[in-house]
């Protein structure tokens, strides 16, 4: 009886044992090795010296500072225009309409698209000899390429941010559209016979409902584009470039000695993540709950 | 005028959704298409063909996106499945901190972790490996198996379990009969995520295949950034392909069934 009773409290962790062993191992195991480089200790240069020093020249180095920047801008304006439209499109999307299953199958199209994917056709539209060019050739607003506004390659990132927004729209929209359908059109119905306006409606009743998913879907997100690494490559300018691609430059150099200022470099951009994180959930919570 | 708007954004959708991939289909035809001609001037199925060689690497890319991508789901399955129940149904000490442990690697940049993982693997010689892959995909991956399938264990319940099991039911038959069928919706979505978000892995195969295991971003890449865009288009689209027939056969569960998505806004 005694072993049951003990083979019933083991029986939960016993079941995400696996799960949490492997992240554990390598998630959490690589993270302490990166820690452990960043501070110096690497023994495969023979250096064993704990050491602040490559946090120093990090800091100390104006292109770090140029990067975060970069990549912090478009991590923010990635997901804050993504959330908003997502929003707007799955208000417009719930009704049931004739055809409605059509448009949202439409609308999720591109979520198991692969990025790579989303950035060659990205591309394929936004060059200054794209096909959007040549179509704004042929209505005759421009008259050859280079009055095309450049797109790509451009310190701003306008194609790096299209493909985000490309991608992760209909992303935060179907988690929106999802709690949408689950709550129904009772509650505004409600706040219409008490005299609320459509915005009322939408500020008061719908919005805090869908806040906690449109807040853990951005988070992912923002997480995403601050440590991406092939979208700014491919389409982004060398210089400011983000910190992921400066990151692995600096790791992927033939001179091992660099290694532990590119883990330095990552450890910063992921507690600065982590920080940004916390105080979004937080400021985000308070607004809810006002 | 309310209706009018809404039709305009509708075909906006439609548009949109289909502009980045359409004109990918035509530049994989296309021999000769220069500014500012709307169609190509000549047409070509040379990318298609130079796709079709060995010396592409596509062929290889494909195989080993795709056997990777299995493996990984497969075992995001096995090790997750048990985990999301766990999580959605028992109570048990350390569960918050669990919690948090296995969705620390969907919210935390795994730019370090990566790089980590990597100094370690040279030294298990799990470098340009198969396998070496294999595990630096499962750490994305693992987390939303979880977090989607805790999600759909939750809305599922255990009250058609225990009847069954009072009516006699076996624990296999409970699991056959009962439990399988009732989260299997959900758990088409869950491993369509994790497929996706390995086949779609770039810098973790780069820097853990070491160039060895050839993937098929790692294929699609200088296609891109060396403007080689018809040929860039042809691997495209055959990267896409898995893609659009997992989202056919899962779009049904993605739009009705709330708690597969529901999983995303409780993190």
């Amino acid at each position: 009886m005694r072993w049951l009773t003990l083979m019933e409290k083991l029986r939960s962790p016993l079941m995400v044992l696996p799960a949490v062993g492997v992240i554990v191992i390598l998630f959490f195991g690589g993270l302490l090795v990166g820690l452990q480089q960043s501070l110096g200790y690497f023994p495969a240069i023979d250096s064993y010296e704990v050491t602040l020093r490559y946090y120093q020249d990090v800091l100390s180095d104006p292109i770090f500072f140029e990067s975060l920047w970069q990549t912090f801008r478009l991590a923010l304006l990635s997901t804050v225009m993504s959330s908003v439209l997502a929003i707007a499109l799955a208000l417009v999307l719930r009704d049931t309409f004739k055809g409605s299953r059509f448009f949202t199958f439409m609308f999720q199209l591109s979520i198991p698209i692969p990025h790579l994917v989303a950035a060659a056709g990205i591309v394929l539209l936004v060059t200054q000899s794209g096909l959007l060019a040549r179509g704004a050739y042929a209505l005759g607003l421009i008259a050859a390429p280079r009055d095309f506004p450049v797109l790509v390659f451009d310190r701003a990132g306008i194609a790096i941010q299209l493909t985000y927004l490309w991608k992760e729209v209909p992303f935060i929209g179907v988690v929106v559209l999802a709690v949408l359908q689950g709550i129904g059109p009772q509650y505004e119905e409600i706040a219409r016979t008490l005299g609320a306006n459509a915005w009322q409606r939408f500020r008061y009743v719908l919005l805090p409902l869908i806040m906690p998913g449109v807040l853990s879907t951005s988070i992912i997100v923002f997480a995403y584009v601050f440590s991406s690494y092939e979208i700014p490559l491919l389409l982004g300018v060398r210089f400011p470039t983000t910190l992921p691609v400066l990151a692995f430059q600096n790791y992927q150099d033939p001179d091992l000695a660099q290694r532990p200022q590119a883990m330095a470099m990552s450890i910063i951009l992921t507690v600065i993540a982590i920080v940004l994180l916390i105080a979004y959930k937080r400021l985000a919570k308070y607004t809810v709950s006002r | 005028m309310k209706k009018a708007l809404r039709w305009v954004i509708l075909i906006g959708i439609v548009i949109v959704s289909i502009a980045p991939i359409l004109p990918q289909f035509i530049w994989s035809f296309s021999h000769r298409w220069l500014f500012p001609a709307l169609l190509p001037t000549t047409w070509s199925t040379e990318p298609w063909e130079y796709v079709m060689t060995p010396s592409s690497r596509v062929g290889e890319g494909f195989a080993n996106s795709l056997a990777i991508a299995v493996v990984v789901s497969i075992f995001s399955i096995l090790v997750g499945l048990p985990a999301a129940r766990a999580l959605a149904l028992h109570d048990f000490r350390g569960k918050s901190a669990v919690e948090w442990l296995l969705m620390v690697p969907i919210i935390v940049p795994g730019i370090v972790a990566t790089m980590g993982i990597h100094q370690v693997f040279i030294r298990l010689n799990l470098t340009d490996t198969f396998i070496g892959v294999c595990l630096v995909h499962l750490i994305p991956c693992i987390p939303y198996m979880v977090l989607v399938m805790s999600s759909v264990f939750a809305n599922y319940g255990t009250d058609l379990e225990d009847t069954a099991r009072t009516l006699g039911a076996g624990p296999l038959n409970v699991l056959r009969y009962v439990t399988l069928p009732g989260i299997l919706p959900g758990l088409l979505v869950a491993t369509m995520f994790t497929f996706l978000i390995s086949w779609g892995q770039y810098i973790t195969t780069v820097l853990i295949g070491g160039g060895v295991i050839i993937t098929l971003p790692m294929v699609l890449f200088p296609f891109i950034s060396g403007t080689n865009y018809a040929t860039a288009a042809a691997v495209s689209l055959i990267f896409v392909a898995p893609a659009v027939l997992v989202l056919f056969f899962t779009s049904r569960q993605l739009g009705r069934e709330s708690s597969v998505m529901g999983g995303f806004g409780r993190l």
